[in-house]
């Protein structure tokens, strides 16, 4: 009998070896297959990374010193991309509350494209915190036992756990839904369905925690207001699904991807509903801030309307007020979001304004005047935006790999030779495809 | 030879031996202690060879590396009178040479703000880069500021790797062979006091200063963060900080919060003292005073 039994688990391990392996080249024959454009895009985003790499190598060689951070200024454009990109992560989520809470079909069809884009936001995120920090070299000492986190007293090692999590939970729901379409059968949902229920407190959890990282700040009057965690979620909630609506309608055109209009306009009026509220948050923040008008103004004030000579970012202050307007008018008008042209004019804008108000909009204007009141007026430099550049490169390029492995597959267009040997009920129903 | 080699159960009890022993040894350096921070004696010692030997081979300067403890019963707290400081810098370049500070690019632990005598102690206004043939300027007084050496350290309650911490004398010390350079303790430190070596920090080889501290002036790395420890080679080897000997007006004072005899007692009780952004409940151990 033992040995019977151990030659069970032995066939049974090479039975999910082989299953898994028929996957893993499932997915290499896909990515490899594309048209001339696919080996463009391609290219372009290869030609980025390596330009990202060698700016990075540079860095790494000769210090931060390359970037235009200093002592008065010391987070910059890396960390603004890290928070707007946290910001993104979360927001597929939002996608799942209607999609699971409501039960309406239309959203859940497309969940999973959400989840992959939280899995490349994460990895986007984790890369700008890398190249950040002085020391890569050192990443280690955050992990114990190798190292020590500074848990439960430091914010960010509170960051670096949720993150992580919130990453690995997304890993797991998409590979599995798609490991299992690839060799035709359902996603078992007594997995998926706490995990994606679990992933909605989390990615909330995500921004909060992100939010605390500056909100926590005394020394910081700008960052250190409770208004700030709302408002990240606010401004969440749009610039996610923006990205996902433009990657809805491309994916549309060029595969046999289907989405109904109504989902997509409902995913529109949802964001009109967060802008509002983001718009809103800010406005009671610029309220208090200028009508009462002590001391604490000045970081706002070096936002809106620059202070003394130094208004270096002020057109990007209101860039953003105007893109954020403009896309919350294209998008609670239902006439405007019906049509393609302002609808994507209104993801645009929504992307767009939300990068730069959660971007450098948050991190710069916390840290000038400095804490001893000087200005150091902060700028990118080349080098900043090559890495940058290529961090966003190696998102796209996953994204688009992720994408070309999943459409074929949660389609059914796509499936395994190998025949999975355990009955469990669900046969053959195509992934995704609701109950 | 080969039949012992061959024996399966003498190689069975290499391998598990051999797995045992590098099981043992990993689990015992991953939770051994990592930071100086909770080095106990021994390995500190060991530690502080390797950095001197470090240093003779990168910088080609015999460095000596002190690992003198807290004194029992002794808190450091600093005072600095604003009515006689007449803004001279000496202070700032006394730390440099002292400290082993980075020449190019330059940094500075003590910054010194001219402020206009009519506005007051109003940082918004002041200037940190006056530079007139001769100080002091009429109108004008001056702040000079460096680690404030917090009671609640913004700075050590933030850092995500436990790279910071206070000691039992109070200084807030880094560690420079841990710290992950992510500078979150820079956003946090409400006075500006925390400096990040954004390139490698250079100092001609003859003006290195030799006699250091491990959690203080000896020389730095790129991309770490570092600030003012009250001189911590100095003080606890009953001398004073550089700063205090070198001020030409006697505006820096220093001493025991816990001797009810030191001078720094006396100004605490006599004098009117401030501390900086008090409502941020940081609680300096630095006062600032007027003693006329």
């Amino acid at each position: 009998m033992p040995h019977e039994n151990a030659g069970n688990t032995t066939q049974n391990t090479a039975e999910t070896l082989r299953l898994i392996s028929g996957f893993a080249r499932g997915r290499l024959t896909l990515i490899r297959r594309g048209n001339r454009s696919y080996g463009i895009w391609l290219a372009f985003l290869g030609v980025l990374i390596v330009s990202g790499i060698l700016a990075w190598s540079g860095q790494v060689r000769h210090g931060l010193g390359l970037t235009a951070m200093r002592d008065q200024v010391s987070w910059g454009f890396y960390i603004g991309n890290f928070t707007f990109l946290v910001g993104v992560a979360a927001a597929a989520v939002v996608l799942v509350i209607p999609a699971y809470v409501y039960d309406w079909k239309p959203i859940r069809e497309i969940v999973i494209y959400g989840e992959l884009l939280a899995i490349c936001a994460i990895t986007m995120c984790l890369m700008f915190v890398t190249v950040d920090i002085g020391r890569p070299d050192r990443f280690w000492h955050l992990i114990p036992p190798l190292g020590h986190l500074n848990f439960p007293s430091s914010i960010l090692a509170w960051d670096v756990v949720v993150l992580n999590l919130y990453f690995l939970v997304n890993l797991i729901v998409a590979s599995h839904i798609l490991y299992r379409a690839f060799h035709g059968k359902h996603y078992m949902k007594h997995v998926v369905v706490p995990l994606v229920l679990l992933s909605i407190p989390m990615a909330v959890g995500i921004h909060t925690v992100t939010a605390f990282l500056y909100n926590g700040l005394a020394a910081r009057p700008y960052w250190n207001s409770s208004i700030l965690a709302p408002q990240f979620i606010a401004s969440a909630f749009c610039s996610g699904p923006a990205i996902l609506l433009v990657v809805f309608q491309v994916l549309r055109k060029f595969t046999s991807f289907e989405i109904k209009d109504e989902a997509i306009h409902k995913i529109a009026e949802l964001m009109a509903y967060a802008m509002f509220l983001n718009l809103f948050l800010h406005g009671a923040e610029a309220f208090k801030e200028f009508y009462s008008n002590t001391e604490h103004l000045l970081y706002t004030r070096y936002w809106y309307l620059g202070l003394g000579g130094h208004h270096t970012l002020v057109p990007y202050a209101w860039a953003a007020v105007f893109l954020n307007v403009l896309a919350f008018a294209l998008f609670i008008v239902p006439s405007w979001r019906r049509r393609w042209v302002l609808l994507n004019i209104g993801c645009l804008a929504t992307y767009a304004g939300v990068y730069i108000e959660k971007g450098m909009g948050l991190i710069i204007p916390g840290l000038t005047p400095d804490t001893l009141g000087e200005i150091y007026e902060y700028y990118p430099t080349i080098t900043e935006l090559r890495v940058a550049a290529g961090i966003f490169a190696v998102g796209f390029l996953l994204f688009t790999l992720m994408l070309k492995v999943a459409v074929p597959i949660t389609l059914g267009e796509f499936r395994g030779k190998e025949k999975m040997a355990v009955a469990d009920g669900s046969a053959g129903v195509p992934a995704l495809a609701g109950h | 030879m080969e039949t012992e080699i061959d024996d399966p159960k003498f190689t069975r009890r290499m391998f598990n031996t051999g797995a045992t022993a590098a099981g043992l040894s990993f689990i015992m350096t991953a939770c051994g202690p990592k930071r100086l921070y909770e080095a106990p004696q021994a390995l500190l010692r060991q530690r502080i060879q390797e950095m001197e030997e470090q240093y003779k081979e990168n910088l080609d300067v015999n460095v000596k590396v002190s690992d003198a403890q807290p004194i029992p019963g002794v808190q450091f707290a600093y005072a600095l009178d604003l009515s006689r400081c007449i803004g001279c810098r000496r202070c700032v370049y006394a730390c440099v040479d002292e400290n082993n500070q980075s020449r190019d690019p330059q940094i500075h632990w003590i910054k010194v703000f001219s402020m206009d005598k009519e506005k007051g102690v109003d940082f918004t206004n002041a200037d940190p880069y006056y530079h007139p043939e001769t100080v002091p300027e009429d109108g004008h007084f001056y702040i000079p500021v460096a680690c404030q050496q917090c009671e609640n350290p913004p700075c050590v309650k933030v850092c995500p790797t436990g790279a910071t911490w206070k000691e039992k004398d109070g200084i807030v010390v880094i560690d420079y062979d841990w710290c992950i350079g992510c500078r979150y303790c820079m956003a946090a430190c409400p006075y500006g006091a925390r400096h990040f070596n954004w390139t490698t920090p250079s100092i001609p080889k003859e003006q290195i200063n030799t006699n250091t501290h491990y959690l203080g002036n000896r020389p730095r790395p790129q991309g770490v963060v570092e600030k003012c420890t009250f001189c911590i080679q100095r003080t606890r080897a009953g001398r004073y900080p550089a700063c205090v000997e070198v001020c030409p007006v006697g505006a820096r004072k220093f001493g025991n919060l816990l001797d009810r005899n030191s001078e720094i007692r006396y100004i605490i009780e006599h004098k009117r003292v401030l501390v900086l952004k008090e409502e941020l409940n940081t609680v300096p151990k630095f006062f600032y005073f007027y003693a006329t």
